[in-house]
């Protein structure tokens, strides 16, 4: 949506993390675009469900194309395109619900493919739209609209499980630095293969952890987000594992292997490289 | 009199070569100018369980697997008890003695057939030995099973004349047995070769040569009976640049990726049976909600849940055609025959390319592993169509409208938002009632642009019709030429396109004081397709997991007819 669209009405809550992510796109996705020399119709927005998902019909600048389709599946959707056609730009956009609980079945097929494509995972740890029910990231213990004696389960690591899987590309931030998260989404769509940029947006109505993630002196609250020391070799697995095992929310690149061919190259590079048999021949080969 | 056709079943246990004897015995039957059919059923398991295939051979097109058998090969004792009901009167029972034993008696030949391969020196010729026997049974020049074999095993490697001499040996050994015995079961007729050149394919693989004639660019599947020989054609054939074959991790991911593929102007398929065709649901509602094409092949096979996944039904009719919740009716085509199945490849790819939608191909298990002989399709009559592609500027409208639009494609202008959501022109989601007037019109109008499918029909004054759909269409046509060979005044309309289905077809139905729809199902589902359509259909239902026999349902026709007459229908 480049214009103001009247028939659409949906809106972000007033200091949602989501229009940080907003401008952190758009501003990767441009300088993106100019590096490479690609027109703005390259790329694909895919979008899951949720408030994360309207992203797709909420960025200002040139109209990408996109696709809002259904809960969970972005993942299978963005391979479809992508390898429908290697040559254009997909970017996923979902939220903690959408990509780890209903959609967590789809996160590791793709790893192992090294699926080319950029997730950006807006993590709220609470499902917003349907008005604050508990997500796979919302701690054990809390009270919510659907856990109103606490929540019973432990909450999903997910930079853990994205390592686990083989993402070839791991990027956690929080969408109040938008310069640092733009920069890692520019770094992540470069990046050869899987790439995901999970993002800390908190949500003001349900979830409000901005307090908690940057800490407040005043208060005495220590800060759960920190940025990875410097030094830090995201080619170093070893390292990787070390930051994601460490307790409180890491920000920076923490795992980058460029080592993988990506899915469609491995596809060029098998069947690809074949040659079909025209239908004339292929019937002929039942000929009686 | 010679014989005008021939049945023979060979029954046992999985791993017995019961599939092999019996397809070889199609394959050079065909090839040496009979019409032949085979029909399969088989435990859901790897290896061994109670298996039957079964062959017939005719002078004429092979309409149904045959009611009663001229020949039974029973290879152990649980086929020859379970199979031996199903032999003609003057059938015979060829039965593997070297498993087990039963009475002498006029129409039964025992035969070793294990022992006898022995002799060959080659252990697996056990299969050639049955053959020689049923061609001595029928007065079958052995020739025409010594040139099979010949075709069949030369293959550039060293121990290929080596295997064809002991094949011929059990050949010659099979039939000496059975001229011991002194049965005869009557001389063949020779064969009246087909006009034109023939191929023998089975659906599955009909409709993958369909699909593939009509452009598919991309497959993504997921392996469930019936359906998985499918996407093995697919990965050993789609090939090359621009194909992209995968074996996704569930129907879930098969159809979502397909809707991705076809966003991105692709031509795009998946196949499956009724467990993955109900996970598909959601996606397939989205595809037609955002005007995405794409096509769903769905094996049938019997159900609910996890069912009969290896035995034949028509019960997922009513969840082809409206597979999500909400407003939403899909075009469904089901070929009848395995002809029939390459050209519902190529008309499934089209008509999705044409209104930009869903198609559900809907094909079922004894169809998938039907062999059958069909006149080599003349692809320069074959029409391959492409969706109207929008070439314009950016800023395009891509809903505008009540009717079909150009759809613009990745990588080109006219960006927009293919939304699941209701929408406005743009892609945008949007929740104002005029718009979701407009969008629900609009998806049902495109079902316009499918009125082009052709239908058959016989005897079109007679007040009763007999209208079959589907795989059962063999059957019932047989069954129908009984009926009017005795004298039954019965009109004949059938047609692959279920929907939207001919409106001739429709029109002439409506006029009917009885349409009969014989069905594999248990709800009579095609019937009651008829009846919200106005017409007044009576389904005669059969829920075994296996096709209709024609002289039952002949019976069930007449009975149904007349039980109509008493109750005031005017035939």
């Amino acid at each position: 949506m480049t214009l103001k669209n009247p028939e659409y009405d949906f809106k972000w809550c007033p200091g949602c993390g989501d229009f940080g992510v907003r401008r952190g796109l758009e501003n990767a996705l441009e300088k993106y675009l100019a590096e490479t020399e690609q027109p703005t119709e390259n790329t694909v927005v895919v979008a899951g469900i949720g408030c994360s998902g309207n992203m797709v019909h909420m960025l200002e600048k040139e109209q990408p194309f996109g696709i809002h389709g259904i809960h969970g599946r972005s993942l299978p959707i963005s391979m479809g395109i992508k390898m429908g056609n290697p040559d254009l730009n997909v970017i996923v956009v979902a939220g903690d619900g959408d990509f780890l609980g209903i959609g967590a079945e789809h996160i590791a097929p793709q790893a192992m493919r090294n699926l080319n494509i950029t997730a950006v995972v807006m993590d709220n740890g609470v499902y917003g739209l349907t008005k604050g029910q508990s997500s796979p990231t919302t701690d054990l213990g809390v009270i919510t609209s659907s856990t109103p004696y606490g929540k019973m389960e432990e909450k999903v690591h997910p930079l853990r499980n994205y390592l686990t899987m083989g993402v070839s590309f791991i990027g956690s931030t929080i969408s109040n630095k938008v310069k640092d998260m733009s920069d890692m989404m520019y770094e992540a769509m470069s990046h050869p293969g899987f790439s995901i940029v999970h993002v800390q947006s908190p949500c003001t109505e349900y979830n409000n952890t901005y307090e908690a993630l940057k800490g407040s002196v005043k208060k005495g609250i220590e800060p759960l987000a920190y940025d990875i020391p410097e030094g830090h070799d995201p080619s170093d697995a070893e390292a990787a594992q070390e930051v994601v095992n460490a307790d409180g929310i890491p920000l920076g690149v923490i795992f980058r292997d460029t080592s993988r061919p990506t899915f469609d190259q491995r596809v060029k590079d098998t069947t690809g490289s074949k040659e079909m048999k025209s239908v004339e021949s292929l019937i002929e080969g039942f000929s009686i | 009199m010679k014989k005008q056709d021939f049945v023979v079943r060979f029954a046992g246990e999985g791993g017995q070569g019961v599939v092999t004897s019996a397809e070889g015995l199609a394959q050079a039957m065909a090839q040496s100018g009979y019409h032949v059919q085979t029909f399969s059923t088989f435990p859901s398991q790897i290896r061994g369980g109670p298996t039957w295939t079964q062959t017939r051979i005719a002078t004429e097109t092979v309409l149904s697997p045959g009611d009663e058998l001229d020949v039974l090969v029973a290879f152990n004792e649980y086929a020859y008890e379970n199979h031996k009901d199903d032999v003609a009167a003057d059938g015979v029972i060829v039965y593997n003695q070297g498993e087990f034993e039963i009475d002498a008696s006029d129409n039964v030949l025992g035969m070793d057939f294990d022992e006898l391969a022995k002799q060959t020196g080659n252990n697996r010729a056990a299969n050639f030995v049955v053959m020689g026997a049923l061609a001595q049974l029928v007065e079958l020049p052995l020739k025409v099973l010594e040139d099979f074999n010949r075709e069949r095993y030369t293959r550039g490697r060293p121990s290929d004349q080596q295997i064809i001499d002991s094949n011929n040996m059990a050949l010659s050994l099979g039939s000496v047995e059975a001229d011991k015995s002194g049965l005869v079961l009557g001389e063949i007729a020779e064969a009246v070769k087909p006009e034109g050149e023939q191929i023998l394919v089975n659906g599955n693989i009909a409709i993958s040569l369909g699909a593939t004639a009509a452009g598919l660019d991309t497959f993504v599947g997921y392996p469930i009976s019936p359906a998985t020989p499918i996407l093995l054609w697919m990965e050993q054939n789609l090939v090359g640049e621009g194909k992209f074959v995968y074996q996704s991790t569930s129907e879930i991911e098969s159809i979502t990726s397909i809707v991705g593929a076809g966003f991105a102007g692709k031509k795009a398929m998946t196949s499956t049976a009724g467990p993955g065709f109900s996970l598909m649901g959601e996606g397939l509602g989205l595809a037609w909600m955002a005007e995405i094409p794409l096509v769903v092949v769905n094996v049938q096979r019997g159900g609910p849940s996890t069912g009969l996944p290896t035995k034949t039904e028509q019960s997922d009719l009513l969840t082809a055609l409206y597979p999500g919740h909400g407003d939403i009716k899909l075009p469904v085509i089901a070929p009848g025959t395995v002809e029939e199945c390459f050209y519902a490849g190529i008309m499934a790819v089209n008509w999705a390319e044409r209104y930009q939608g869903p198609v559900v191909l809907l094909s079922e298990h004894a169809m998938s592993e039907r062999r059958q002989n069909i006149p080599r399709p003349d692809m320069s009559k074959v029409e391959i169509e492409k969706r109207k592609t929008y070439e314009g500027s950016n800023g395009y409208l891509r809903y505008d409208g009540f009717e079909l639009s150009p759809m613009p494609i990745p990588g080109g202008s006219g960006a927009y938002i293919a939304n699941g959501s209701e929408h406005d022109a743009m892609g945008d989601t949007t929740h104002l009632p005029a718009r979701h007037i407009q969008m629900t019109e609009r998806r049902f109008s495109k079902l316009n642009l499918l009125n082009d499918g052709n239908f058959e029909s016989e005897n079109e004054s007679a007040k009763v019709a007999l209208v079959p759909w589907g795989g059962s269409k063999g059957s019932v046509l047989a069954a129908y030429n009984q009926l009017v060979n005795e004298g039954l005044d019965l009109a004949w309309y059938y047609s692959m396109y279920v929907h939207p289905m001919p409106e001739g077809m429709l029109a002439a139905l409506r006029e009917k004081d009885l349409v009969i729809v014989p069905e594999l199902n248990y709800m009579g589902q095609f019937a009651s397709v008829l009846r919200s359509e106005g017409i007044k259909a009576v389904a005669i239902t059969q829920y075994t997991g296996l096709p209709f026999k024609v002289g039952e349902l002949a019976t069930r026709v007449k009975d149904l007819v007349s039980n109509s007459v008493a109750e005031g229908v005017s035939v």
